[in-house]
């Protein structure tokens, strides 16, 4: 016996806060994912990248209810047109938003902190009076709903794993196009020598904005995969974002494999601890062992040998 | 001759990145009052060796020993305590003070905290920093702001802030670099006179300012030693005449 | 005297700036101000505390924090729970189901005051405190990060994540903290009743001293060697550390320097407000210590407070009439002086009001020097 549970409840315990345990997983991964691009890559700090994802989560809301209102026949589909939606309009508005501000503050990370800071001030705004200060949900198409039971004591939600399989094929795509397509060939020359990508004829600040849109982007379907555990508020989105940038600097700035693993413990770490102490021990506890892991190894976990 | 005899005693000093075996098993004597200048090709480890010496990188393996101290396991800036100076291959100075404060942050005292805040300028601080700037060839420059020198002044603004703490090795990448051939005169004048109560290492390319100072001369290969000597053997030396001008 | 004047003023300008300042701190503000603007002056002048850490610690050291909320929390509610324990003496708390301690632990069932509040009882202790308690936890959380070269970016993100935390561990812990309303309802300092408005005349005073009395005390450190340091350090930490220096030493004692200047701020303001909240500790307000020190010029002192001043009032005027307008402002501030001044106001009084004011002076100092110079050589001569 151990904390007054039966180990047999223990384990159905575990793995049903491990499952519910994996939607925030998604969230944060999608998240740290996009932020790793911008962050990791091109050493952008983007304070309103949680304001990306609120974008992708309003825009399933918006589709929903165009969905529900005019085209009720098709409430089972919208959903992954939904989530297209939400990649094109946050990778939309990204793009503008490099080519208006964040190209200005390349060698000033400290300066592009605020700044993004000041911009994630004004998005919310914009949402609050668009939208409302009061939280919106979308409909849910049926057969998100529900539970799936494998066995009498464990009920994983469908939409999570839903929500996980769009996060492992996202993943697997951005990985991939990183390393093994054009683009991300001239991503990673960008990154690692500027003057000599533009010099073979690069168009480095093309690229700049595009990888910069993309991050956006694949934060808008965070927002996707955030609608179907959580109402969509102005200010969603600051929820994540301290949480988001310790996930890419936990895992390695310089490395995906670090952000997937990082974002993996902290958000298994976190929701089994909610478990057993409130929600709000809960995240403290995490945050906690994160700060202290960070000053043992600053790093983080995947850290990229490079000479000086 | 014990290890204890040479200034710098360097022994099977190795580091690798990755594998990449940067510096690779070296041996490196320099004697008191000697001016050693380390020659070779690019990436033969030149720059990394003062790296380690200084602290910035860790070696892998081996030591090195400065007046019998062990540097390896010292933090830099005990190390620039103990009595070491280091010279960046870009003019590493202070570009928002004058000339005057640059030299004064330098002067060796005040370096704690409270020493920091506590430190007045007094006449004896006010006259070494005349006395090394009268060596730079800035005394006329105190109080212009440093970044508003030249290329070679700045250089020399450089030495001048490692002398104010009377090094007993004073190390120099490439301190020519960008210098009219005046300025090379006057800095090898400088290199000279200075090395009279130190021992000094000097990285560089111009053969012909190599030749005015040098005592010795070690070149450098893929992190080895190629060759040692006067300037005049190691020049006619075949194995340097290859790896400099062969294949 | 020459030594105050150089150091401690800041030479003939910075004189003139400091006593404009106190000017419009001590007469100006008071004679045209009513009592209750006067205190939310006073309320403004309490974040230019954080301000004026903030001009330290990032515009001279060149470290970002994300998290002086921390400090001037600590501060403010350490003053909190002095004047909250002197206001839950047994008579007045006589109807609670244990009295003698404050309201909100008896709402939530605590029986006996913890243990970490006993010292409170004690205004020595509770000064004292204030500038203890943020100074070890600045060297702990320093020491951590600045010896393991954790800086720029990391750092004020970590900051960040630790301005989260203790906010959250704040509001859950209802019981000993008072939760998110805050520690409320504070009387008497030592039996003086805090509330009156003679009482905030004296305490917005003491404020402004304090202010001021900060300022002189940083112009001297940045005068001395140490201040020079700090910007070397800042631009070139490499040639430090290889000049001798140990830089982590340094940026440890600026952290905890902003630290304690933070935390006199949050006491002086739960003097002056009479309550202290989590809603001052966590990273939003941070952020905004942040941005008064960038509007007023991250270099300046005196800019600071003026930043302080101007962002505050600003917002008060704004948000009650133009909420959504306010914060459409706000994140353009954020963004305009990132990209348009950089040094804020002080740089744009040096770029463009400087010029005008020397000429004024200049033509000054030229009457006041020719009549000096005869004079000198009049005593030339007779030396000679």
């Amino acid at each position: 016996m151990l904390f007054g549970y039966s180990f047999s409840d223990l384990g159905s315990i575990l793995v049903m806060q491990g499952f519910s345990g994996l939607s925030l997983f998604s969230v944060l991964l999608l998240m740290a994912l996009g932020l790793a691009i911008i962050f990791g890559q091109m050493g952008v700090i983007n304070m309103a990248h949680g304001e990306f994802m609120t974008i992708g989560a309003y825009t399933i809301y918006v589709v929903s209810k165009i969905t529900e209102k005019y085209f009720p026949e098709f409430m089972a589909y919208y959903f992954v047109v939904a989530i297209l939606a939400a990649f094109v309009i946050a990778f939309i508005v990204g793009y503008f938003v490099e080519f208006l501000l964040i190209r200005h503050l390349y060698k000033r990370p400290l300066d592009t902190l605020l700044a993004t800071w000041g911009l994630s001030l004004i998005m919310q705004q914009i949402f609050r009076s668009v939208f409302g200060g009061r939280e919106v949900s979308p409909t849910l198409p049926d057969w998100l709903m529900g539970a799936w039971a494998p066995t009498p004591n464990i009920d994983i939600p469908i939409n999570g794993l839903f929500v996980m399989v769009i996060t492992l094929i996202v993943t697997g795509a951005v990985i991939l196009a990183l390393y093994k397509s054009r683009w991300g060939l001239k991503v990673r020359a960008t990154t690692q020598n500027r003057m000599m990508a533009g010099a073979v004829g690069i168009n480095t600040q093309k690229v700049d904005r595009m990888t910069f849109a993309v991050g956006c982007g694949v934060a808008g379907i965070a927002g996707a995969a955030f609608t179907t555990i959580a109402s969509t508020g102005p200010t969603s989105g600051s929820t994540y974002i301290v949480d988001t940038f310790l996930v890419v600097v936990f895992g390695g700035t310089a490395s995906l494999l670090g952000t997937v693993a990082s974002a993996f413990s902290i958000s298994q770490a976190q929701s089994i601890l909610t478990f057993f102490m409130t929600n709000a021990m809960g995240k403290v506890v995490t945050l906690l062992a994160i700060i202290v892991i960070l000053m043992l190894r600053p790093e983080g976990l995947f850290a990229s040998k490079v000479r000086k | 001759m014990t290890n204890n005899d040479f200034v710098l005693a360097i022994e099977d000093l190795t580091v690798s990145f990755d594998g990449f075996k940067a510096v690779d098993s070296l041996n490196l004597y320099i004697d008191k009052n000697e001016l050693r200048v380390v020659i070779g090709p690019n990436g033969a480890g030149k720059t990394t060796v003062l790296d380690l010496i200084c602290g910035k990188t860790k070696a892998t393996g081996g030591s090195i020993k400065f007046k019998g101290k062990e540097l390896t396991k010292m933090a830099e800036h005990q190390i620039v305590r103990a009595g070491v100076g280091r010279k960046f291959q870009t003019p590493s100075i202070y570009e928002n003070l004058s000339v005057f404060e640059n030299l004064e942050i330098s002067f060796p005292r005040g370096r704690t905290v409270f020493g920091a805040l506590m430190f007045k300028r007094t006449v004896d601080v006010d006259m070494r920093i005349h006395e090394v700037a009268d060596m730079i060839y800035l005394s006329d420059l105190l109080e212009k702001e440093a970044g508003l020198l030249s290329h070679g002044q700045k250089q020399w603004l450089e030495i001048g802030m490692l002398l104010i703490q009377d090094p007993e090795l004073l190390m120099l990448d490439e301190p020519v670099a960008g210098m009219s051939v005046r300025e090379r005169e006057q800095t090898a004048d400088l290199l000279n006179r200075i090395c009279r109560d130190r021992s000094v290492i000097v990285i560089e390319h111009d053969m012909e300012f190599v030749k005015r100072i040098a005592h010795k001369v070690t070149v450098l290969h893929q992190g080895k030693i190629l060759s040692q000597g006067t300037m005049d053997q190691v020049q006619s030396d075949e194995r340097v005449i290859e790896v400099y001008l062969g294949h | 005297m020459n030594i105050f004047y150089d150091r401690w003023l800041g030479g003939r300008q910075g004189a003139i700036g400091l006593l404009l300042l106190a000017l419009l701190i001590f007469i100006v503000l008071p004679t045209f101000l009513d009592i209750y603007r006067l205190n939310n002056v006073g309320k403004y002048l309490t974040y230019a505390f954080a301000a004026v850490s903030l001009v330290m610690l990032w515009g001279h050291a060149g470290i970002l924090s994300l998290g002086q909320g921390i400090f001037f929390g600590v501060g403010g509610y350490c003053m909190a729970m002095f004047l909250k324990l002197e206001a839950s003496d047994p008579a007045s708390t006589a109807r609670q189901t244990t009295p003698g301690i404050p309201d909100f632990m008896d709402w939530n069932q605590i029986t006996q005051l913890p243990f970490f509040w006993e010292p409170f009882h004690s205004l020595t202790f509770t000064i004292i405190a204030i500038f203890v308690i943020p100074a070890v936890f600045a060297y702990v959380i320093g020491a951590a990060m600045f010896k393991r070269r954790v800086g720029g970016v990391y750092f004020a993100i970590i900051t960040q994540a630790i301005a989260a935390i203790l906010t959250i561990l704040v509001v859950g812990q209802q019981g000993y903290t008072g939760g998110i309303n805050g520690i409320t309802d504070l009387k008497t300092l030592h039996g003086w009743n805090i509330n009156t408005n003679s009482a905030k005349y004296i305490l917005y005073y003491i404020n402004g001293a304090l202010l001021i009395g900060v300022i002189l005390l940083c112009r001297y450190i940045l005068s001395s060697k140490l201040g020079r340091l700090l910007l070397a350090m800042r631009d070139k930490e490499d040639r430090v550390r290889f000049s001798g220096y140990d830089v982590s030493n340094f940026k440890i004692f600026v952290f905890s320097l902003a630290a304690i200047i933070s935390a006199l701020g949050g006491a002086m303001f739960t003097l002056q407000v009479g309550f202290m909240s989590p809603t001052f500790v966590g990273i939003v307000p941070s952020i905004e210590m942040v941005i008064l020190a960038a509007v007023g010029g991250r270099m300046s002192l005196i800019g600071a407070v003026y930043g302080a001043l101007l962002v505050n009032y600003g917002k008060s005027a704004f948000s009650e009439s133009f909420p959504a307008l306010w914060l459409f402002l706000m994140g353009g501030l954020f963004i305009g002086v990132v990209m348009f001044f950089p040094n804020g106001l002080a740089g744009l009084y040096q770029t463009y009001a400087k010029p005008t004011v020397d000429q004024f002076l200049e033509k000054f100092a030229r009457k006041s020097a020719v009549v000096q110079s005869t004079s000198l050589n009049e005593k030339k001569e007779v030396v000679e």
